[in-house]
């Protein structure tokens, strides 16, 4: 019996010795030896592996921001400024300070402004249905509403607006990882300085059709018509394309722009709303009030805006 | 007129549908249907009915609760696996047996996988092994048949299968020949008048069916020939070797559940390889598994055990055998 | 009978404008004509706003090495050269032609006698081809004077004819065999002679009785040019299935027709190069069946590139009542139009009106591992597999599974009992792995 306990004892201890010298040895061959800064890099980094850096995942970042010994060019969207401050405090050197970035959906072509001229059937992917052909409204640049940027999202920042078709973004869990602008086959999401008080200006469409074919598809298109332009004075807004570009560094969120868009397509977001003013037939109250009685004027007055439609209908007889 | 379509290509869509498939393999098996009740009377009439009613329920009872999804029953998925499940268990099984069966088939073996097209292993047959591990006596108690209009009214009447007579014999030390005095004759065997399962006694009904199924290309010819052919093969070599210790290879061929696993499961598309090659691998696998069990294993009868054995080396075998690409090889004519 | 072995589907034929003559459409009010009509770099404008052409006119020059010569259709003036949407919406540069009378370019003969006689040399019929923007007709319109410009090393020693139209509903081909059979065997003997083989092969599938009967009959005058018939199987028609059909070769994986020694052609573009040869004639029209179940004459017409297309629809007494689909070019492979103001491009084969209750795709259903797709895959490839990697977005996977010898002829989607859009995924996956491939 005892027999017994001493040979397992023997066996057990000598195999235990043979692997632990096989794993040392192991161990000691293939030894990768890593910068400790990395593993403190990367546990002060947020850890959801977004790619919204630029590098696959968290562990990539922090590799590279040890390797290359600078912040330069290096940002955490989701982390902000609080975890490149923690990031630089390790590498011993002082962030650049980053302005926040929140994401922006370029295109309000819902079911209502942009009705539908075609019915798709086919996958639910935007990536086929941009390829296939242009979107049910006949518009090659709006939304497809097929959800890609929405599974795309890793922080249920993104929902899909069952009566407008379109995406919303919920800027709250916003991390500007930029996934969404990266899944968009039509790269309509864009991401945008949250501004004070995340208060924001934009172009709310990339059609760079004619005014009078991007009218056709959709009523709220931007149609290159130069208002905005001329009325921006700190050069914020360029147009290129026939559509309207707001630099959202010289954008002073001055809004007068907005009012005076004849298709509603500059978007304010986070503003208070605007308080409807006694009529008064000044210039300056005009420009206050309501975007769409300022739109409703200009088309009775006729003069910008008629010679907008005639070019649709200059287009429309090209077209047949 | 409504709003124009668009999509990708094709346009068109040629006549398949999943009904149409599921409900082909049904007809396929009405003549094995009408062969168990002629031969075990209303007994097996009642054995499928609750066999396939209980399917069809368990079915719907997850679907609608706790999938909360599409119910689909009318596919006729759980119908074929109904009837399968039926045709595999002795005609004098107690209703509460079935409806055990029925629910490991239905429940545990397929929609715990997610349902039509993502179980692994085969319902009905996951749904006969758990119940003959679980009533090994009703399991493999056979009535003998007792044809309609023969006039013979024996009720109750148990007796074992060839194979059962077969495999007790063999282990009791007697050859081969001594024992073919007991076992029924090959066209018996072919008729199916002997004892069994529900549906797989009658291999001239189960052929007929399987007819059906290759004429109208729902199965096949690659795991059938290869199944039949490594049976033959295997026992062939074993019955040159020695005459007195193996039966011969037709016996096996006709006899347990071979026609049945062979043309009606192994077949299942869910649950075998995409590939013909694979298709040939699976088969020749589960020949020889089911030779293995039959002529050593405890088991006098192997199809069930085989074909599930084979059913999850699938996934492997998709990986290795892959459908051979157009264009590896350059001819110069 | 001969066909291709592995794969293949059989989809209704349903050829309903094959007893129609060809019918010359009326000159329209205005073309418009896509610069990127070829398979290739676009072709570059030579002519300004407002300039006047002639019907022949050189109007876009093709530069790049993959690229054709534009010609004017029509005689007129240049209304615009800008973005307008093609035949799937989405915008591409066009040259806009107001038209204005018929005028033609001097030195095109018009009339309809036959010129037998080949003058030109091998390297002159080159050349002449790529003056006159001659493309395949077959559908991917890619450049035939490069097809005949064979590199160093390659030795084509035969050139088959593609005259197989496996698409059900379309017959503009058949048409065209039966009405122009001569001018198209002497086409054939102009690429025979260009190419430097002397052999051809023109392959049809048997549902076009007549055609082979015709063309094996006129064929006896040309010398090397033999005519086979196929079994009716689709995807014959695509080359490297016409290539194992007729001589049982097989293209390898990512090679062209020319690495087994053929170059293969369509009927149309023999016709083409027959007419740009002997009669100086640019690639200015081409044949378009109009057709449909519902479509009150199914028409075989001839039209001139940049037509729009509602004039096509409009000869066919218009758009029928329960239209749901139009397609540009057939069932199988044809893309959906999303307006009818597109015009008519190079590769316009057919214009199919679907009626509503054919338009929609049946329910989704899970896979049933039926492996059917795998089986009626004419290219051996695993459409299930791919497809599930397309939606996994697993696209390093699917390059691996060969997704890009994918030929597009959608048979597994034809043949899927679950309706699974097989072929869209695939599509997917083949954009996403040249994406990849290009990275790399």
């Amino acid at each position: 019996m005892s027999d017994v306990i001493i040979y397992s004892v023997i066996t057990i201890a000598a195999l235990g010795t043979v692997s632990a010298m096989i794993l040392f040895f192991v161990a000691q061959q293939f030894k990768v030896i890593e910068n400790p800064k990395i593993d403190d890099v990367e546990e002060v980094l947020p850890g959801a592996n977004c790619g919204g850096c630029g590098y696959a995942g968290c562990r990539n970042f922090a590799e590279a921001i040890v390797k290359t010994n600078t912040l330069e060019g290096m940002n955490c969207p989701p982390g902000g400024t609080k975890v490149m401050d923690n990031v630089a405090s390790i590498m011993g050197m002082t962030a650049e300070v980053q302005a926040p970035l929140v994401a922006v959906m370029r295109c309000s072509g819902s079911k209502a402004n942009a009705p539908a001229k075609v019915q798709y059937d086919g996958p639910e992917t935007c990536f086929f249905a941009h390829n296939l052909s242009a979107a049910e409204s006949g518009c090659p640049y709006g939304c497809l509403g097929l959800a890609d940027c929405v599974r795309a999202c890793k922080f249920d920042a993104m929902y899909m607006d069952e009566e407008t078709g379109l995406p919303v973004i919920i800027e709250e869990n916003c991390v500007a990882c930029g996934a969404c602008v990266e899944a968009c086959p039509r790269d309509i999401i864009e991401l945008r300085k949250v501004g004070p008080k995340s208060k924001r200006i934009f172009v709310s469409c990339i059609n760079e059709e004619k005014g009078g074919v991007a009218k056709k598809h959709c009523s709220v298109a931007c149609i290159g018509c130069w208002k905005c332009e001329k009325e921006c004075k700190f050069d914020a807004i360029t147009i290129e394309n026939n559509l309207a570009y707001i630099d959202f560094n010289k954008c002073t969120l001055c809004r007068k722009c907005v009012v005076v868009c004849p298709t509603n397509a500059i978007h304010e977001l986070n503003f208070k709303p605007r308080k409807p003013k006694p009529e008064k037939k000044t210039l300056e109250n005009e420009v206050k009030t309501d975007a769409k009685v300022v739109v409703e004027s200009e088309k009775t007055e006729g003069k910008p805006l008629a010679k907008i439609e005639d070019e649709a209908t200059d287009n429309d007889n090209n077209k047949e | 007129m409504s709003l124009l379509k668009i999509s990708g290509s094709p346009h068109v869509h040629g006549d398949n549908s999943v009904k149409g498939v599921m409900y082909g393999v049904l007809y396929a098996m009405i003549p094995a249907i009408l062969a168990s009740i002629y031969f075990f009377g209303l007994d097996s009439l009642k054995v499928m009915l609750v066999s396939v009613v209980a399917c069809l329920l368990f079915e719907y009872l997850i679907q609608k609760y706790l999938i909360k999804g599409e119910v689909t029953i009318t596919d006729g998925s759980a119908l074929i696996t109904g009837v399968l499940l039926a045709f595999n268990v002795p005609s004098n099984l107690p209703v509460f047996v079935i409806i055990v069966g029925a629910f490991v088939s239905i429940v545990i073996a397929k929609m715990s996988f997610g349902g039509l097209g993502k179980n692994i292993f085969n319902p009905a047959l996951v749904g006969r092994v758990f119940l003959l591990m679980s009533f090994p006596v009703e399991m493999t108690s056979w009535p003998i048949p007792k044809p309609l209009f023969s006039g013979k009214v024996l009720d109750a009447i148990t007796g074992p299968t060839p194979l059962g007579i077969l495999k007790e014999g063999l282990d009791a030390g007697k050859s081969v020949s001594e024992l073919s005095q007991q076992l029924p004759d090959y066209i018996t065997e072919l008729l199916g008048n002997h004892g069994g399962s529900l549906g797989e006694v009658s291999a001239i009904a189960l052929l007929i069916g399987a007819a059906y199924l290759l004429f109208r290309k729902i199965i096949t010819w690659h795991i059938p020939t290869s199944y039949l052919g490594s049976v033959i093969i295997f026992s062939g070599i074993l019955w040159l070797i020695n005459p007195e210790l193996y039966i011969n290879p037709l016996f096996h061929l006709v006899t347990g559940g071979m026609i049945l696993g062979v043309f009606f499961m192994a077949t299942d598309m869910v649950t075998t390889p995409m590939s013909p090659k694979g298709m040939i691998i699976f088969g020749l696998g589960a020949g020889i598994i089911t030779m293995l069990i039959r002529i050593w294993g405890a088991y006098p009868e192997g199809v069930s055990f085989a074909i599930l054995i084979m059913n999850a080396f699938v996934p492997l075998i998709d990986k290795g055998f892959k459908p051979k690409r157009f264009g590896e090889r350059i001819k110069n004519g | 009978m001969k066909t291709f072995k592995r794969g293949g589907v059989h989809p209704e034929e349903n050829k309903l404008s094959e007893n129609q003559p060809i019918e010359v459409l009326s000159v329209p009010k205005r073309v418009t004509i896509l610069l990127g009509q070829n398979l290739g770099a676009n072709s570059k404008p030579v002519v300004n706003k407002r300039d006047k052409v002639k019907v022949g006119q050189l109007i876009a020059k093709g530069e790049a090495f993959i690229s054709a010569n534009l010609h004017s259709p029509v005689s007129g003036t240049v209304l615009k050269i800008d973005d307008v949407p093609d035949q799937v919406g989405h915008n591409k540069a066009a040259i806009v032609i107001d038209v204005d009378g018929d005028e033609w370019v001097e030195g095109i003969v018009r009339s309809s006698e036959i010129a037998k006689d080949i003058k030109l040399s091998k390297e002159e019929i080159v050349k002449k081809i790529q003056e006159m923007g001659v493309v395949g007709l077959g559908g991917a319109a890619f450049p035939t004077h490069i097809k005949l410009m064979v590199p160093e090393g390659k030795v084509p020693n035969v050139l088959i004819i593609n005259g197989v139209e496996c698409e059900p509903y379309l017959t503009a081909d058949h048409r065209l065999m039966l009405e122009k059979g001569e001018e198209l065997l002497i086409g054939i003997s102009i690429l025979m002679k260009g190419l430097g083989v002397s052999k051809a092969i023109i392959g049809i599938e048997n549902n076009k009785a007549d055609a082979i009967h015709l063309l094996k009959e006129l064929a006896n005058n040309f010398l090397g040019i033999e005519v086979q018939s196929l079994k009716v199987k689709y995807p014959q028609g695509g080359e490297k299935q016409l290539i194992k059909a007729l001589i049982n070769r097989e293209v390898p994986s990512g090679k062209l027709p020319l690495d087994v020694g053929c170059v293969v052609s369509n009927v149309g573009t023999a016709f083409a190069v027959y007419e740009a040869v002997q009669k100086n004639k640019p690639l200015i029209e081409r044949v378009v069946s109009v057709t449909g179940k519902s479509v009150k004459k199914p028409s075989n017409l001839l039209v001139r590139i940049g037509t729009p297309i509602s004039d096509l629809i409009g000869k066919v007494e218009g758009l029928p009542e329960d239209t749901g689909k139009i397609i540009g070019g057939g069932p199988m492979m044809g893309k959906t139009l999303i307006s009818m103001n597109a015009a008519v491009v190079k590769g316009t084969s057919g214009i199919l009106v679907m009626r509503e209750n054919e338009s929609s795709r049946i329910a989704v259903k899970d896979c049933i591992r039926c492996a059917k797709c795998v089986s009626v895959c004419p290219m051996g490839l695993s459409p299930y597999l791919l497809a599930i990697y397309g939606e996994q977005e697993r696209y390093e996977d699917a390059g691996l599974e060969d997704v890009m010898d994918c030929i597009e002829c959608g048979s597994c989607h034809y043949i899927c009992p679950s309706g699974r859009p097989l072929l869209d995924y695939l599509r997917v996956d083949k954009v996403r792995v040249g994406e990849i491939m290009r990275n790399r």
